[in-house]
């Protein structure tokens, strides 16, 4: 599905991202973690396609083809989603409107003709379901005074709506409360399939107590520099990310 | 839920240029080339005008003779004005051997083509879409669908031409009552040459029972276009009355210089929309209409209301300020307009709010929109005068940017002569934000219709006072309009 090897990348001549390799496979669910500051969002950035960031070296293979050389509305139509970790407002374009876009760019690029409105707004009701969004935050514009926990089940309810193959949540856990953060796991959950993986950011391990993943990598200064199971994440909330500093020989900083 | 955005809304975008750049070949009656006495009586002469008509032209025409003589082209506005040499142009063009038509059977089929290739509702179809269209093709009014359906109701919707003729006493009475043939250059030139135009009256307590439409379009190359419309509500009445422009490409730049002029009576309501896409000049600033419009509403009875909507796309220059004096007690005024400029154009454009009576309100948003190289400049003057007591005003002037080669300018004048008025302004400028694209693109939208989307949006508060079969063709205009905007 997703393979990056070697991968360097910078912002404004500030290398972030300093030799990172990962490979995801069909099914699977990763996550990343580490510390602020360890290059988290950069990699989202970079897989997304965000254009403020420089790939100086390595290579991005999703589904064999050089991920790198498609334009982000591109990677998007391919399958791939990033759930954002500060979803943007867009006013006076209403969710509805915006999703149906999106779709059938989606569609199109399937070779697929537009959905019909009725079978559309059937699936907006379905999905809206499935992550507990009011309806009503359908009728609004996108994102547009959206409290920040309907923002993250928004991202989970486009998820949902865009039916992508590798889906990316970048620090979705964040802000949440309990129960939104529950709500968020299950609707992820119920997409896991064998054929979609997931990659999820994430600064805390709570999420995964929700979703569990099947490998965890840590990611600090640029570089993944530990990989394990589940079992990882929970040696990191008891130890904290100090440990892994200093057994990779960092000073730290209180 | 609405679902009529929903359809087709991004489909028939793929459209490049400008749409409506056709030209009609039918044959043409011009008067001669040039402005002078000759030709203002040549025109009225051809419309076999009343000798009252005539001395208003002829007043009007030296009118204009002196203030083109003393000041010229008004250099106030925000506008790279270039010299207008209003002797090398053609004041009058009728299409056809005739000036005008019994009947609409009468009307030559290619006209008819050019209508229905505008999508312009005519007949039958009019009949389905429930609107009146007063269509104006150059200088002559064509065909005035549902006539004898408004009749039974009173009202008078009618080329100005007919007006003249059938009803001579409104008219004498009106016109020139809200825009007098001294308020500005352009006025005293369309005074002087108007070739038609459209004629409305609603009679006292008399709901319009349909949406009136009129369709301007320039189609005879050098041919300014001076079209005038009146429309008088009497008591209590309400009408919405839309305004549609287009003009095929030409090369050289055509003047259009227009007046509107809106009377309401007391608890009248009028409802004056535009949808402006004349041809705006190619991508290199190259040809396009000068658009110098007077439009402006008096209410003069108490609690009488006027609403100015307006999307404004075309044109190389748009110069205008629809406006509301707010003579009646309680009577209020409104002014939406978006105004959208790319590649070289150039728009000034806002309104005048004259408040007179005593708890008159208005309120003004506007929306500007600026890609390309093109400048787009907001002017709006909030005047309340002395006997004006408990007047409020709200403005809200945004200006969007696309790109960072085009300008956008607000210019606010206010002043208050009564300590009780309310005025508030607000005024914003944002850049279509790199992230709100990356946001929309990421979700498998392109560019393009990711403009589309957040222009749309930013738009759409105006947009949503148009009639609904207007809001529909101007998101469409909109999107056409933004094709080639991204990057």
């Amino acid at each position: 599905m997703l393979t990056i090897r070697n991968l360097h990348a910078s912002v404004e001549d500030h290398e972030i991202l300093k030799g990172l390799s990962l490979e995801v496979k069909p099914g699977e669910v990763h996550a990343i973690m580490g510390p602020n500051g360890s290059g988290k969002s950069t990699l989202a950035c970079v897989l997304a396609g965000k254009e403020d960031y420089e790939i100086t070296e390595g290579t991005i293979t999703f589904k064999g083809e050089d991920l790198t050389e498609m334009a982000p509305e591109e990677r998007a139509r391919e399958g791939l989603f990033l759930a954002f970790q500060y979803p943007v407002e867009l006013p006076g374009v209403s969710t509805m409107q915006f999703l149906k876009t999106a779709v059938n760019s989606i569609r199109a690029h399937r070779g697929q003709g537009d959905m019909n409105v009725a079978e559309f707004l059937k699936l907006m009701r379905e999905k809206a379901d499935f992550v507990n969004l009011d309806h009503k935050l359908m009728q609004r514009s996108v994102n547009e005074g959206f409290s920040g926990g309907e923002k993250k089940r928004a991202e989970i309810f486009q998820m949902a709506m865009l039916d992508p193959q590798l889906a990316i949540l970048d620090e979705t856990d964040s802000g949440l409360d309990i129960d939104a953060l529950r709500v968020v796991a299950a609707g992820v959950n119920k997409m896991r399939n064998s054929e979609r993986s997931f990659v999820i950011i994430t600064h805390y391990q709570r999420l995964l107590n929700f979703v569990v993943p099947d490998f965890v990598h840590i990611l600090l200064d640029g570089r993944i520099v530990k990989s394990g199971g589940p079992e990882l994440a929970f040696e990191l909330e008891d130890k904290g990310y100090d440990w892994i500093k200093e057994e990779n020989g960092e000073a730290i900083v209180a | 839920m609405p679902t009529y955005t929903e359809h087709d809304f991004f489909e028939d975008v793929a459209e490049e240029g400008y749409k409506y750049g056709f030209v009609t070949d039918v044959a043409y009656e011009k008067a001669p080339k040039g402005l002078s006495e000759d030709t203002v009586r040549y025109i009225s002469a051809q419309k076999s005008e009343p000798d009252w008509l005539l001395e208003n032209r002829l007043k009007a025409y030296h009118q204009f003779m002196k203030m083109l003589e003393e000041g010229g082209l008004p250099s106030w506005a925000h506008l790279r004005m270039p010299e207008i040499d209003f002797q090398d142009a053609y004041y009058f063009a009728a299409p056809g051997k005739k000036a005008k038509y019994d009947s609409i059977d009468d009307v030559p089929q290619e006209i008819l083509d050019d209508f229905a290739r505008l999508g312009i509702p005519l007949g039958e179809q009019a009949a389905l879409a429930g609107v009146a269209v007063d269509a104006v093709m150059d200088s002559v009014s064509i065909a005035t669908t549902f006539k004898e359906e408004l009749e039974k109701h009173g009202v008078i919707f009618c080329s100005f031409s007919d007006a003249v003729e059938n009803h001579p006493d409104l008219v004498q009475k009106y016109m020139g009552s809200v825009v007098p043939y001294t308020d500005n250059l352009f006025a005293a030139l369309n005074s002087a040459v108007f070739s038609d135009g459209s004629f409305c009256y609603i009679p006292p307590g008399v709901r319009c029972p349909m949406e009136l439409s009129t369709y301007f379009r320039i189609n005879e190359a050098n041919t300014g276009q001076f079209e005038r419309t009146l429309l008088i509500c009497d008591e209590g009445g309400y009408v919405s009355y839309m305004e549609g422009c287009t003009a095929p490409m030409r090369d050289e730049n055509q003047l259009h210089a227009a007046i509107v002029e809106i009377i309401a009576h007391k608890d009248a309501e009028v409802k004056y929309s535009t949808v402006q896409n004349w041809y705006p000049g190619n991508a290199e600033g190259v040809g396009g209409i000068f658009n110098f419009v007077t439009k402006r509403g008096l209410c003069e009875g108490a609690r009488s209301k006027i609403t100015w909507t307006q999307l404004e796309t075309g044109s190389a220059i748009t110069w205008k300020y629809p406006s509301c004096i707010l003579k009646g007690d309680y009577s209020v005024g409104e002014f939406y307009s978006v105004a959208f400029t790319k590649d070289y154009q150039q728009a000034d454009t806002g309104t005048k709010m004259i408040h007179l009576g005593k708890n008159t309100r208005s309120t003004i948003i506007s929306k500007g929109i600026s890609a390309g190289h093109s400048d787009n400049s907001y002017r709006g003057l909030v005047r309340v005068n002395k006997k004006a007591t408990g007047a409020r005003n709200f403005s809200q002037c945004d200006s969007l940017l696309i790109g960072d080669q085009c300008g956008a300018h607000t210019f606010p004048y206010i002043e208050i002569h009564n300590s009780t008025a309310k005025v508030e302004h607000e005024a914003t400028t944002s850049k279509i934000g790199e992230d709100q694209m990356f946001y929309c693109r990421q979700r498998g939208i392109s560019e393009q219709d990711a403009l589309n989307l957040i222009v749309n949006g930013y738009a759409k508060e105006i947009l949503a006072q148009l009639p609904m079969e207007f809001a529909v063709e101007a998101q469409k205009l909109l999107s056409v309009q933004l094709e080639g905007s991204v990057g």
